[in-house]
């Protein structure tokens, strides 16, 4: 299964990030061979509107099953849900620990987004 | 009777609240000459506050957004890779448009090499419109939830005539809004108080208008009939003060009861139709014809 987090850094040791559209990395973790790929998501922490609508975008392109984040918004649930993927909520931590959160059914899937768009 | 050109005179301040609205709607009825008045600030329009007559016509209005056609889209994903707005995301086999985001350029359509995009309208507001007297008041009013003000601004600004004057009531602020209602006048008078909040908006008015290459002159409201903070700006600046309207307890009271607080005072009455010879005068424009052709 390839899941993505959102992330304040390249690796797992960094800290998940908890904003989906604004985040910094966005981690492509591989869960069957162990494989990460970081993607780079800085263009989107200037975007005027609409960062969680591209990052979500981003991670389509990646065809990942899940994506497990803090919170995430109306438009880019409706992006992430209309491609099928599904969205996991309540990171927190490094991307390690989150990892293993998901891993172990900590987290909750989410059914509707659990914030309005620009929430920070 | 008595015409004016076909100018556009916009009335706009920087900070809200310091009589805009009150100056626009006194300025049309004072000069008992046919006036087009424009308001548009959209997000809450409030000049037919002073027509008893009340809003007659309202017109829909709306703006073109994109419409994917499923049967032909390959989900190349160009639009969204186009789109300065973030208003389009396509996958493997979505593509979604978000079209409280777009700002209507129409490029996605031109983008795409499969001509999956059409063009559809989207209501965003409504045109009112009430004629009182001489006063023709058209009005935008953006619908709630929508975000469009410059879009349902610019459609207002269009309603200037051709025939006879147009006052453009203008949003406060110095924003995309403010911008909008203002560009395209021939003249703006910015109207003002002698608070260090009405010098600091202001500034950044007169800034914008100077960008924007619109003449400007200053309607000083609720003066305290001294020198001010906004008096030594202007003579800083060398801006003319074209008028000052005292700060008055009985103005006020016959505002809140919506009347012409300005028109029934002589006084103030005959300093507003002079407005029009100088602010023509400035921008050397001469009095015409009452057929409204330029000499």
């Amino acid at each position: 299964m390839k899941i993505a987090i959102t992330s304040q850094g390249e690796t797992l040791a960094a800290q998940a990030e908890e904003r989906f559209g604004r985040c910094r990395w966005i981690l492509i973790i591989d869960t069957e061979t162990g494989n990460l790929v970081a993607r780079d998501n800085e263009i989107q922490r200037d975007a005027v509107q609409g960062a969680g609508i591209q990052t979500a975008e981003k991670i389509l392109r990646e065809e990942v099953d899940c994506v497990v984040t803090g919170h995430c918004g109306p438009k880019a649930f409706r992006v992430l849900q209309a491609a099928g993927i599904k969205i996991y909520l309540g990171a927190e931590g490094t991307g390690e620990k989150v990892l293993k959160d998901f891993q172990e059914g900590k987290l909750k899937l989410a059914e509707t987004s659990d914030v309005e768009g620009h929430w920070v | 009777m008595m015409n004016y050109p076909p100018l556009q005179i916009a009335i706009a301040s920087g900070k809200g609240g310091t009589g805009k609205t009150t100056l626009a709607v006194n300025l049309a009825f004072a000069l008992e000459v046919p006036v087009r008045l424009l308001d548009c600030d959209v997000e809450e329009p409030n000049a037919h506050l002073y027509f008893y007559a009340g809003l007659k016509e309202s017109v829909p209005v709306s703006v073109q957004v994109p419409e994917i056609d499923f049967a032909l889209c390959q989900f190349c994903g160009d639009c969204s890779r186009f789109c300065r707005f973030n208003a389009l995301a396509v996958g493997k086999k979505t593509a979604l448009v978000f079209k409280e985001l777009c700002h209507n350029c129409g490029g996605c359509k031109l983008v795409c090499p499969h001509q999956a995009i059409r063009e559809v309208p989207w209501v965003i507001g409504k045109k009112e419109i009430v004629s009182q007297d001489s006063v023709e008041l058209i009005q935008g009013c953006l619908d709630i939830g929508r975000v469009q003000a410059s879009p349902l601004i610019r459609i207002i600004r269009k309603e200037a005539s051709k025939d006879k004057l147009t006052l453009i009531d203008c949003p406060p602020g110095t924003t995309c809004p403010m911008i909008a209602a203002v560009e395209g006048s021939d003249y703006a008078l910015l109207v003002t108080e002698p608070t260090p909040f009405g010098l600091n908006d202001l500034k950044l008015a007169v800034e914008t208008l100077r960008v924007l290459k619109i003449p400007f002159g200053i309607i000083l409201n609720r003066s305290q009939g001294k020198d001010s903070i906004i008096h030594s700006y202007c003579r800083e600046e060398g801006i003319n003060i074209l008028m000052e309207i005292p700060d008055r307890r009985q103005i006020a009271e016959a505002c809140s009861r919506g009347e012409l607080a300005f028109c029934q005072d002589e006084e103030i009455r005959s300093q507003l139709r002079e407005l029009l010879p100088t602010i023509m005068m400035q921008i050397n424009f001469s009095m015409v014809s009452p057929e409204g052709v330029r000499p």
